[in-house]
């Protein structure tokens, strides 16, 4: 082992630096400079984004634990930018509500050990470091779930997580030993050359998928969601909706396309049950929503009812159209959640009917939403629309036509609710309508780079051919 | 050909929507509309020219008019379907490039006047110039998958158009009802994109067209429920066509969509959205025609009939005239569609995919025509029903010969522009089937009829209490009036057949002299019967008497006659027939929509106490599911 081999796990390097430094500044920073740790925050975080676009090595560490490769490079910078818009887009609320309670730092520590956590779970090479992964990616969010502890609601919600998550990873290390069991290796190269379909395999199969299922929040190992998302603070919901759900769509896909690669037969009815489940629970229960964020809870999980079209197909063609719809997806939920963070942090109010009448008092915020919307229903020509394309063309490349039919039938549904909301915010007069404000510079920014991404993101087409390109690394 | 001009039609007007739409709170409301006209005048130019250079400087090559595409790979999807982007130029896509160009240029020049001091009149020019330029957009696409980004930015640009009047609650269910509905339709449209994909490896349509090339060929490959996949494809497309060009039962929205500013229902609801459907059909036609013996296109044949007639009818029964004009276009998509349904492909067999789109085309100048005379009566009076108008002719000249042009077009009157394509049309029906010759010729004379009872309603009879005088439009208003007007008269001289046919190549047509004259005679009948039942009531007949001298004689002594015609058309056609199609139309066909929507509603509503909040529950579900699923795996999928 030498420096040259370590250097392949830069990101995990240097984010566990910049925890260490928050901890140090933490230290020393004086009370009344607490907000300077914001600021720093974001600052390192962000040279840290921009530093992971360097080239890594392809190859692997210790003996097959750790692997790296540009697809799952690739992906860990698309979950950075993602992190750093959610930074951006909380700045503000920590400044304001959080640092004048002392405990600034814990949100960026807790935050970044939880994007180390997911660092080391799809960079796995085999089950336990996984595991590991899984746990250091839950463990803190739940501690930030209950962040606000001042609110009643807030430490439900953490509760809520803790013990559902913990059932979650339970179930799926119950799976990962039947695996084990009959495969005798915890290593993904080598499970997959022992792999044949048993009752004993499927079962462990079916119960590591509920395990990574709890993340994506798949019917039925959703019920979580909703209440999570209502209580934890928005940051939170955002980063459990957007982060911590790609991530675990991408080391589901990781599993099913190279681990139970010989179980595919089986596995894809099973994606095909569970697809439909999600598709319409999701619909149907945003149907009826108030609140905005349950309501972008169950459009979160539709989406991922969607996703798993693309994960469906099983080689190539889906691999780049599942990465490049999450990629999509963050840019286009992360808007939504921003919007919904603004108003939030200056009014406190999270009610669709509070949004009547926005766009005459917030033309500019009410845009945004509403991109964010028809990219999340898929209208073109934004990128939304082009992720969805994809993903249905990659499981019509199977011959799936009747879970294509239903997945359409379920855009027009989502069509439906998303417009409630366009509707409120353009359409409608509103008696209260939220007052005209300002958002500060780091909001700002966010929302920008989140609107260039949805109005870029899909037109720009060498974008889905590099995805394409590097896709082939999992087959 | 150089397409680089070309290229700046459709980009103008969204350069337009960008200037507009970012500068809103700095333009003037008034420099807006300029920039608005000013961008289209461009574009039209340059349509025009293009038309120019394609159809007669350039002229066919060896008998045919090439299609000239120009195309970059826009996406590599996987390593055997590509994506392009691109501009396409046949005869179909020409000519309609002139059909938006010249009815948006003139919605735009009559929009300066018609929205004169409207809050939002500059957000309504930048949604104007984003419609237009969807709909060129559309025009020119060379695949499906780029006629469909544009066919949903069509829909989007419509759904913020009509809702244009967003403080009234019916114009914002309207929307979105046309939104959804279309939508819905769309979703056909998609998974028959995405079956042709997977059959074909292309979305090209110049390789989709060819009649000689593989795609057509190896059609019969596969086959669901006894039709090949790609007839079902071809379907499922119609399915999308038949949303967006209101055909039964996927009309319900154009009614309602009634409810936005009434230029663009003229702009979008009469003359190119909704012939968007057609347009689609015809630009696949080939394989229409070919896949299967044109299986599919049989189906789009009687859509369309059973479309016109039934429009038609409840045309007659309206009160609202924008309704009237609405169902009235319904039914003249139908008759493009029949037309469609029942075109062959070589030489002269071509008449009805020829006579489809050159209804489209005059079809297009005289129900503009009809939207905007509408709008400049409602712009006068605040009122779009027939019960407030009546006796305007005094007050709105030019308005009121300009409508009574299109009337008289749109009836099938020679030498006018409707009566050349409509004739066509019915040739080609008749050269088809007989029945739907019969469909076609009832349907010529029941748009007449009821035509005329707007024009009677609004033009002639008792004045309507006018609260202050109405007076005519000004100028900005009228002057599109007199142009469309021109061209209603003179567009049907066109000849039409040498331009566009199927295989590209032309051909002659003749008038057929007395399947003209039968069509004549119907559309006559319709006008005198109109006569009869409007302009009768209102006491002022003799004016009008003159004009039509010995016809009125005719009728009008023939008492017995009267009362036939009474009986017939006022008791069983008005009140039994036309009544009832509307009710049914109204509590069932809406009726199932809607329902289907609220059915969706409730059931969210009813599933709502699943979650119920309670983390020992969601345990519960958790592990129950996974362990229902582990059982499904092993006993139903293991084997």
């Amino acid at each position: 082992m030498n420096l040259s081999s370590f250097l392949l796990m830069r990101q995990e390097i240097a984010l566990l630096l910049i925890i260490l430094l928050l901890v140090i500044a933490e230290i020393f920073i004086p009370k009344r400079r607490k907000v300077s740790i914001v600021h720093l925050s974001v600052f390192l975080f962000g040279i840290h984004a921009i530093v992971g676009f360097f080239e890594i090595d392809e190859s692997t560490l210790f003996g097959g634990m750790f692997r790296s490769n540009n697809l799952i490079h690739f992906f860990k910078n698309v979950l950075n930018i993602g992190v750093l818009i959610l930074l951006l887009q909380s700045a503000d609320w920590i400044e304001e509500k959080i640092v004048n309670q002392n405990k600034g730092s814990e949100f960026f520590i807790l935050l970044f050990s939880s994007l180390l956590g997911i660092y080391f779970m799809i960079s796995a090479g085999d089950f336990l470091m996984f595991y590991l992964g899984l746990e250091l990616s839950t463990l803190p969010v739940t501690a930030l779930a209950a962040y606000e502890t001042m609110k009643r609601i807030s430490s439900e919600s953490g509760i809520k997580l803790i013990l559902s998550s913990a059932l979650a990873s339970g179930v799926s290390l119950f799976g990962i030993s039947m695996l084990y069991a009959t495969t005798g290796s915890i290593y993904f190269s080598e499970i997959v050359q022992a792999l044949t379909s048993t009752n004993l395999t499927l079962l462990g199969m079916v119960l590591l998928f509920a395990g990574i299922s709890f993340k994506i929040s798949l019917v039925p190992f959703h019920f979580w969601t909703a209440d999570v998302y209502e209580g934890a603070p928005i940051s939170i919901a955002s980063y459990l909706s957007v982060i911590s759900k790609g991530a675990a769509v991408f080391i589901l896909m990781i599993i099913l396309f190279t681990v139970l690669k010989p179980l595919a037969p089986i596995w894809e009815n099973m994606i095909y049950t569970i697809a439909i489940a999600t598709m319409f629970i999701g619909n149907l229960f945003a149907l009826r929503q108030q609140n905005m964020k349950r309501f972008l809870a169950f459009s979160s999980i539709a989406q991922a009812g969607f996703i798993l079209l693309g994960l469906i197909e099983g080689s190539q063609l889906g691999t780049a159209t599942v990465v490049y719809f999450v990629l999509i997806y963050i840019f286009s939920n992360l808007a939504a959640f921003g919007v919904v963070q603004a108003i939030s942090l200056q009014t406190g109010k999270e009610r669709i009917k509070d949004y009547e009448g926005l766009y005459r008092t917030n033309p500019n915020l009410s845009l945004v939403l509403m991109l964010a919307l028809f990219s999340l229903a898929g209208i073109p020509p934004v990128a939304g629309f082009f992720g969805k394309f994809f993903l249905f063309t990659a499981a019509a490349s199977k011959g799936f036509f009747l879970l294509v039919f239903l997945a359409v039938v379920n855009v027009t549904i989502s069509l439906y609710y998303y417009l409630l909301v366009v509707r409120a915010m353009f359409l409608r007069k509103g008696d209260n309508p939220i007052p005209f404000f300002r958002n500060k510079v780091y909001m700002r920014i966010g929302l920008v780079i989140t609107v260039l991404g949805i109005l870029l993101l899909g037109i720009y087409s060498p974008l889905y051919d590099y995805i394409y390109d590097l896709s082939s690394a999992l087959n | 050909m150089n397409l680089n001009l070309v290229i700046l039609i459709p980009l103008i007007p969204l350069l337009v929507f960008l200037v507009l739409g970012l500068f809103y709170k700095k333009i003037k409301p008034a420099v807006s509309g300029y920039i608005g006209v000013l961008g289209l005048l461009f574009s039209t130019g340059l349509a025009l020219y293009t038309a120019y250079r394609y159809f007669i400087a350039i002229g066919k090559t060896e008998g045919v008019y090439k299609t000239i595409v120009e195309k970059t790979v826009w996406m590599n999807f996987t390593d055997s379907l590509r994506i392009d982007m691109g501009i396409l130029l046949d005869p179909i896509a020409v000519m309609m490039l002139i059909v938006v160009s010249v009815i948006s240029l003139m919605v735009h020049i009559y929009s300066r006047g018609y929205m004169k001091g409207d809050p939002g009149y500059t957000k309504y020019f930048a949604f104007l110039s984003l419609f237009t330029f969807s709909m060129y957009g559309l025009v020119l696409a060379t695949n499906l998958f780029q006629i469909y980004i544009f066919w949903e930015l069509v829909g989007v640009s419509s759904y913020l158009l009509i809702g244009y009047y967003y403080t009234k609650e019916s114009a914002v269910a309207a929307a979105k009802k046309a939104f959804v509905v279309t939508r819905f339709a769309d979703l056909g449209f998609l998974i028959g994109i995405l079956i042709i994909g997977y059959y074909t490896g292309t979305y090209d349509f110049e390789t989709l067209n060819n009649p000689e090339g593989n795609s057509i060929l190896n059609w019969a490959a596969t086959s669901f429920m006894g039709l090949s996949a790609l007839t079902w494809a071809l379907i499922l497309i119609f399915i999308g066509g038949a949303g967006k060009s209101a055909m039964f039962p996927l009309h319900i929205w154009l009614p309602d969509a009634m409810e936005g500013p009434t230029p663009v229902s003229a702009l979008i609801h009469a003359a190119t959205m909704v012939v968007a459907g057609v347009y689609l059909v015809a630009r696949l036609f080939p394989m229409y025609y070919f896949i299967e013996d044109g299986f599919a296109l049989n189906i789009v044949a009687f859509i369309g009939a059973f479309t016109a007639l039934f429009a038609a009818v409840i045309a007659i029964t309206q009160t609202d005239i924008k309704r009237v004009l609405a169902f009235s276009t319904m039914s003249q998509l139908g008759y493009m569609m029949l037309a469609l349904g029942v075109s062959g492909y070589d030489g002269h067999d071509g008449l009805g995919f020829m006579s489809s789109m050159f209804h489209l085309f005059t079809h297009a100048m005289f129900k503009a025509l009809l939207f905007l005379c509408a709008g400049s009566v409602i712009h006068a009076i605040h009122s779009n029903y027939l019960k407030d108008m009546g006796g305007l002719r005094k007050y709105m000249p030019i308005t009121n010969i300009t409508f009574l042009i299109a009337a008289l077009a749109i009836a099938g009157v020679p030498p006018l522009a409707g009566f050349w394509s409509k004739d066509e049309i019915l040739v080609a029906a008749f050269e088809h089937s007989l029945f739907l010759y019969v469909v076609g010729l009832f349907v010529a004379g029941l748009t007449a009829f009821y035509i005329f009872r707007i024009y009677f309603g609004i033009f002639w009879g008792k004045e309507g209490n006018y609260k202050e005088k109405p007076h005519e439009s000004p100028g900005s208003m009228t002057a599109p009036l007199l142009i469309l007007a021109l061209l209603s008269i003179f567009g049907g001289f066109i000849p039409f057949s040498e331009f566009i046919s199927p295989d590209k190549s032309g051909f002659e047509t003749h008038l057929n002299l007395p399947l003209a004259a039968v069509a004549v005679f119907a559309g006559l009948l319709g006008i005198v019967l109109s006569w009869i039942f409007y302009k009768k009531e209102s006491k002022l007949a003799d004016k009008f008497a003159k004009g039509f001298g010995a016809f009125y004689t005719w009728a009008y002594h023939k008492f017995y006659f009267d009362e036939l015609y009474l009986f017939v058309t006022k008791r069983i056609l008005f009140n039994g027939i036309a009544r009832g199609a509307a009710k049914f139309d109204k509590k069932y066909v809406d009726g199932t929509m809607v329902g289907i929507g609220n059915q969706t509603v409730n059931t969210s509503e009813k599933i709502k106490g699943i979650q119920s909040g309670k983390v020992q529950d969601y345990a519960f579900a958790f592990i129950a599911g996974a362990v229902v699923l582990a059982i499904i795996c092993i006993y139903l999928w293991l084997n």
